[in-house]
């Protein structure tokens, strides 16, 4: 089984702020692994690396083996590599059918009629179907949520990046959100998901990851993660 | 696509729209033929400034190209006719549509400039950018140098000739414009440029070449704006490289874009209206007509900052030209009607 993403040695700074601090990572073909860590310890940093909207000052990314350290954003997607932000960015003019047909059209880059079919079963898969003709920019948060689950599943990625997608849901709606991405993980997408609701990400990931000033503290089995006195020292504070 | 579901394009406004588009277009095809020549050069006008804000709103209203350099594009309009119809000798009708083809040409290495530049200097950018091609015509005595030249060519023309066609190529750039901005956001790339429109980094994020789909926009604009340019100097006559390179060109094209409705097709059609009405109103009163243009935008922009085609579009859900995909779904009984 090889790995679809691998950073080796990635670091990233603005300004003096050390956001990433050579960091080595790899995601398995068809694994789902859990990032957690306190604000600030780089997390969309490297979620936005692997997107490829951020290019790392040294180290590399590989997809499949392939150097993807610079290439763009849009080639990314095309190579099957999309993302949700964790701020929902809907397209606000147009209809709900419409931003998930954009993710669909210039992800795999089908003819249009394809495009709309892809559109129209993601919108299943996710529930929003009933709210295909409505503006995306009128939405409630769940469904925003689920509008950027949606468009990046449009784009039929091998890899799938989530930023905090159930943050700032209520507890009902986390475990709807959960169902959804538990469906997607049996289409063999594989996944790095970026969450603070810890019960959520326990749900559905097969590794953690800790991550704090930019560095990994700590990578393995989610329960032993969260359970490490490194993970317990970040969130409690030191001796606890 | 499969089974019931199915995605439309057109509405009953549509429709409608289609029917008096075609209609208005038809009417004013007749013109020339009931017009007096005074009402003609008007409509010229118009039309021609309807081609620029078109142009204008498919940069800034979709791209995200704010640009204040598109004047760069009417004056090379205006000297590309001036070559192609004088120094090459084609026919004048015929050298406006060379120079149209001519700014697009254009716009590729202006792109390739200009392109380097983000944001406010991107715009800064392109308005230097104009004001180089402003000093080259400037001194280049081939093309007339500072004091300018006469478009020989369209002044030999029979005069009758010369006002009908150029009057004819008005309505075709003008309805042109708003023809091809319609099919271009109906394509892939409409589907793009909307995205774009809306939130740039999302669409960049789902695959959507930015720099591809802005340059095809540039080069677009370019046409437009060139062909517009050529029109505009085939009523004028006269060039002044002072006049045909003017920042004024982009500050009308914006003030339309602006009143209207950006981001939309009807917007720049109501602000070009709104912005003739108001100079016939206001021609009489010198300066103060400016300052009144200044005061209706300001009231716009604090009342309607969408344009007042979006106190329309919000009020009664219109839409003349059918740019959106719905999804037509079967009626099942779990399944509510939209709200």
């Amino acid at each position: 089984m090889g790995s679809v993403i691998e950073l080796e040695g990635v670091s990233k700074s603005f300004g003096s702020l050390q956001a990433l601090d050579d960091l080595s990572l790899q995601l398995d073909e068809g694994e789902a692994l859990g990032v957690v860590g306190p604000n600030g310890a780089g997390k969309t940093t490297m979620l936005s690396l692997i997107a490829g909207s951020l290019h790392p000052d040294r180290g590399r990314i590989l997809f499949c083996g392939r150097d993807v350290t610079r290439v763009s954003p849009h080639g990314h997607c095309r190579l099957g590599i999309a993302r949700t932000f964790q701020i929902p960015r809907p397209f606000g003019g147009m209809t709900v059918f419409e931003n998930v047909l954009v993710g669909a059209s210039f992800g795999p880059a089908g003819s249009d009629g394809e495009a709309e079919e892809i559109a129209v079963g993601v919108l299943a898969d996710v529930g929003l179907l009933r709210k295909a003709n409505t503006l995306a920019g009128s939405l409630p948060l769940l469904e925003r949520k689920r509008l950027e689950l949606a468009r990046a599943l449009a784009a039929r990625p091998r890899v799938l990046l989530l930023d905090e997608i159930a943050g700032g849901l209520t507890e009902p709606e986390v475990l709807e959100l959960v169902a959804t991405i538990r469906k997607v993980r049996a289409a063999s997408v594989s996944l790095v998901w970026i969450e603070h609701i810890v019960h959520a990400l326990l749900a559905v990931v097969d590794r953690l990851v800790a991550l704090d000033f930019g560095r990994k503290i700590v990578e393995g089995d989610p329960q032993a993660v969260m359970a490490s006195p490194e993970v317990r020292s970040v969130y409690l504070g030191a001796g606890a | 696509m499969s089974g019931e579901l199915t995605v439309v394009r057109a509405t009953t406004a549509s429709r409608l729209g289609a029917v008096a588009g075609v209609a208005a277009l038809t009417a004013l095809a007749t013109v020339p033929f009931w017009a007096s020549a005074g009402d003609m050069r008007l409509l010229v006008e118009a039309l021609t400034l309807l081609a620029l804000a078109q142009m204008w709103n498919l940069l800034a209203g979709y791209a995200g190209l704010v640009s204040i350099g598109q004047q760069a594009f009417v004056g090379i309009g205006a000297y590309g006719l001036y070559y192609f119809g004088d120094k090459v000798g084609v026919h004048p009708f015929l050298a406006a549509g060379l120079a149209g083809l001519a700014a697009a040409a254009l716009a590729i290495p202006t792109a390739g400039l200009a392109f380097r530049l983000r944001g406010g200097y991107f715009a800064i950018g392109t308005w230097v950018i104009a004001e180089v091609y402003h000093l080259l015509a400037v001194n280049t005595s081939y093309l007339g140098g500072g004091s300018g030249v006469t478009v020989g060519s369209a002044a030999a023309l029979e005069r009758g000739t010369r006002e009908d066609g150029t009057y004819w190529l008005a309505l075709a750039a003008g309805a042109g414009a708003v023809i091809l901005v319609y099919a271009v956001l109906r394509s892939r790339l409409g589907l793009a440029l909307t995205a774009i429109r809306d939130n740039e980094e999302a669409a960049e994020s789902l695959g959507v070449d930015l720099v591809r789909a802005k340059l095809v926009v540039y080069v677009l604009a370019g046409l437009g704006c060139g062909l517009a340019g050529a029109v505009i100097y085939l009523n004028l006559l006269r060039i002044q490289p002072d006049a045909a390179f003017t920042v004024n060109w982009t500050a009308y094209m914006i003030f339309i874009v602006v009143i209207g409705g950006i981001g939309t097709i009807e917007g720049p059609i109501v602000g070009t209206a709104v912005f003739f009405v108001l100079r016939e109103l206001l021609s009489g009163y010198g300066t103060w007509y400016l300052v009144a243009l200044g005061g209706v935008a300001v009231v716009v922009m604090l009342a309607a900052p969408g344009g007042l085609w979006s106190l329309v579009q919000r009020r009664f859900d219109l839409r003349l030209f059918p740019v959106q995909r719905r999804l037509r779904l079967p009626p099942a009984p779990e399944r509510e009607a939209n709200p």
